[in-house]
């Protein structure tokens, strides 16, 4: 256990070449003695963090990183967040309004800290709980620390890893088997400033068998100003449940946000997933999903909207490990300016996961002759019974349709609108909570009319 | 003053080559023009220059539509002068409901004409009536604009679009292509419901078929890019019986 302390501390491994990476060492050796955790948590940190060591930050010769180099995009690495003062409380507060109207349990966690007060806390639904990630921690609580990741492939991934290394709080939720939640639970996420800065945050939904729940997460923070977000989600999800997760992403325009979602679904599941990503600077969303049992029915769905020099990716890795499973995921981006989006979409049918049936698509808009769409759909099939595919699409608007609604009189800018709306709005339909896509759509529409 | 006035009208597209060679056409108010010719003369060409596609160069000539340089416009501002085009093959819009495409293209033309726009009672009430009169089914218009229709519900939805618009000039382009009988009649006779003093039509078409229902003022052979002859309704007749052999000699002559 202690030999790793024998490594000379100040000269690092040599993987570990950027200015970046030389930080991120520096900060895990002021911290590390300081994190939340039982004895075995410890040594996962640990173990975690010799992985990002030993390969350094995800660059474009690592396949799962090819279009999205974290180790050029990460020009430093921000000193880790404080928890937020005052004023950093008031702004935590106001935060989420992208779903203002909408009615929802918030629960507020800035600049990586869960703040109770700021949180809806009081009369939870029977069978829910709700409690920091940090308090589960620093209580031992063992069935938290042994769920965090831990049978995830993710784990092998260095971006996930570094949250595991680092993670100090976020969102503990439980609902018992057979619960009804109707309320949808929103994680409200901001960073606050003042000064750009590395925010970890790591929550863990476990939904029982045949309970239903929906999650909303948002993330957002201030605008111009190169804050880090490295946040990750564990969902585990028992046999019968019905779970809706959406995922809207409104950082602010200088911010890197590098999300991770793990999610282990058990047998005759319903997991409805969106991604909902139009802000942030340099933006990478994974998500590794795993059916563990047959006849789970599964929608992932993004809505990408960029513009200028932005650049967001959605890797997914969607693990059939037993048969009799649907799939469906459906991706869309738009992209304006010099933006660009990156799908990776790999479907894996294990050998005894016959009678699985899988459908992925992933279609990008280009606005602009500048923009770039990459789309990378991988299918690795084990099973000979299988009904898989997948398309990918790449292309202006159509400027016959264009045509047809200016010839009834809808203006050049109003009917790109209308054919834009229409082009997400089919990712977005996929949301099963009426007001929720109902704020995704009001969100499209503010983009699409903040245009030129 | 005349409602439409083509004088002179010539059209190439992109490669350089001529579709329209001199096109002169003067439609008043409240008159039916039908314009016949072969396939590949022209008549779906003047269709897209008149409202505005792209693609087109116009090498001279001029258009004008109450008066007003109709080739200056673009095509959301012809339709809003009070151009209208029933196009030959509608087009499916996956993802636009027809009622919110029905309600924007009616509201935009009314904003640029300064006019208010529908309260949502009165857009609704409209669009129950006239597709009432249309025989269209209140289910179709929720659904996605073409989007799975039948030929026949595409031309009606066109019909519908034109009921609600009030255009002061009507340009059918080929509204017969794809339509069996039945779906003619219900076509043509909404057509013929919208003919009045005040607006002007020019029904497009291959066939005089379409001409029985929805029976002209005037008809022109069109042929080579241009207009070549002009007569009564009884012309349309003439064509059915002898075909266009007889201009196709002429040009080769």
């Amino acid at each position: 256990m202690q030999t790793t302390m024998s490594k000379p501390q100040s000269s690092g491994p040599e993987a570990l070449t950027s200015e970046a990476e030389r930080q991120i060492a520096a900060a895990w050796a002021g911290v590390k003695d300081h994190l939340p955790g039982p004895a075995p948590l410890t040594a996962r940190r640990e173990a975690a963090f010799r992985r990002f060591e030993a390969a350094g930050l995800p660059h474009r010769r690592v396949e799962e990183w090819k279009y999205t180099d974290l180790r050029a995009l990460m020009r430093d690495a921000k000193p880790l967040a404080q928890p937020p003062g005052e004023i950093g409380t008031v702004r935590a507060r106001a935060a989420g309004a992208v779903l203002a109207g909408v009615d929802v349990r918030r629960i507020v966690i800035a600049d990586g800290v869960l703040l109770k007060e700021a949180s809806d806390l009081a009369d939870l639904e029977p069978g829910l709980s709700i409690g920091s990630l940090a308090d589960a921690l620093g209580s031992g609580d063992a069935e938290v620390t042994s769920r965090l990741g831990a049978q995830s492939p993710a784990e092998k991934d260095v971006a996930f890893a570094l949250n595991t290394a680092f993670m100090g709080d976020g969102a503990v939720i439980r609902l018992a088997p057979g619960a009804t939640v109707a309320r949808p639970i929103h994680l409200v996420f901001c960073f606050t400033g003042p000064v750009p800065a590395t925010v970890f945050t790591r929550s863990l939904v476990e939904v029982g068998a045949g309970a239903t729940l929906t999650l909303v997460e948002s993330h957002e923070g201030p605008d111009a100003f190169d804050y880090q977000v490295n946040t990750a989600l564990d969902l585990v999800v028992g046999d019968g449940a019905t779970v809706d997760h959406v995922k809207i992403g409104t950082e602010g325009s200088a911010a890197l946000h590098v999300a991770t979602l793990t999610a282990a679904l058990g047998r005759d599941v319903t997991f409805r997933g969106m991604v909902f990503a139009i802000g942030g600077a340099a933006v990478r969303n994974q998500l590794f999903v795993r059916c563990d049992g047959a006849h789970t029915n599964l929608m992932l769905a993004g809505a990408t909207l960029l513009k200028g020099r932005q650049h967001a990716d959605a890797t997914l890795v969607l693990d059939h490990a037993i048969g009799g499973c649907q799939s469906r995921e459906l991706f869309k981006g738009v992209l304006d300016g010099d933006s660009r989006s990156v799908f990776q979409g790999k479907i894996v049918v294990r050998p005894d996961a016959q009678k699985t049936d899988g459908k992925m698509s992933s279609h990008a808009l280009l606005l602009s002759e500048t923009a770039e769409a990459d789309h990378k759909p991988e299918l690795e099939i084990f099973a000979d019974d299988v009904v898989c595919g997948h398309g990918a699409t790449a292309g202006a608007l159509d400027e016959d349709l264009k045509f047809y609604l200016m010839a009834r009189g809808i203006p050049r800018k109003e009917a790109e609108t209308l054919l834009i709306q229409s082009f997400v709005g089919e990712a977005i339909d996929t949301v099963a909570h009426e007001g929720i896509r109902e704020a995704l759509s009001a969100a499209a529409t503010r983009w699409l009319e903040a245009r030129q | 003053m005349s409602l439409l006035e083509i004088k002179n009208l010539q059209v190439s597209v992109e490669d350089d080559r001529q579709i329209l060679r001199g096109v002169n056409l003067t439609v008043n108010p409240g008159e039916v023009h039908a314009i016949m010719g072969p396939n590949g003369s022209g008549k779906s060409t003047l269709a897209h220059v008149l409202s505005g596609k792209d693609g087109y160069a116009v090498t001279g000539g001029e258009v004008l539509l109450d008066g007003a340089d109709l080739l200056a416009m673009e095509p959301d501002e012809r339709a809003a002068a009070g151009l209208f085009l029933a196009f030959q093959y509608p087009m499916e819009i996956p993802g636009v409901a027809t009622m919110t495409f029905l309600r924007t293209a009616m509201n935009a033309q009314r904003k640029k004409r300064g006019e208010a726009e529908l309260s949502t009672p009165e857009f609704m009430k409209r669009v129950r009536e006239e597709a009432a009169k249309l025989s269209i089914d209140p289910e179709m218009l929720r659904r996605p604009v073409n989007v799975g229709f039948s030929g026949g519900e595409k031309k009606r939805n066109e019909v519908l679009q034109m009921a609600l618009l009030q255009p002061k000039l009507a340009v059918l382009d080929e509204t017969d292509s794809g339509l069996d009988i039945d779906a003619l009649k219900i076509a043509a006779e909404g057509v013929n419901r919208l003919r009045s003093p005040e607006r002007g039509m020019i029904v497009i078409t291959h066939y005089q078929r379409l001409l029985d229902h929805i029976v002209p003022d005037i008809v022109h052979v069109f042929f080579n890019g241009r207009i070549v002859r002009t007569g009564g309704k009884e012309l349309a007749h003439e064509l059915e019986a002898k075909g266009y052999a007889d201009y196709e000699q002429e040009v080769a002559a």
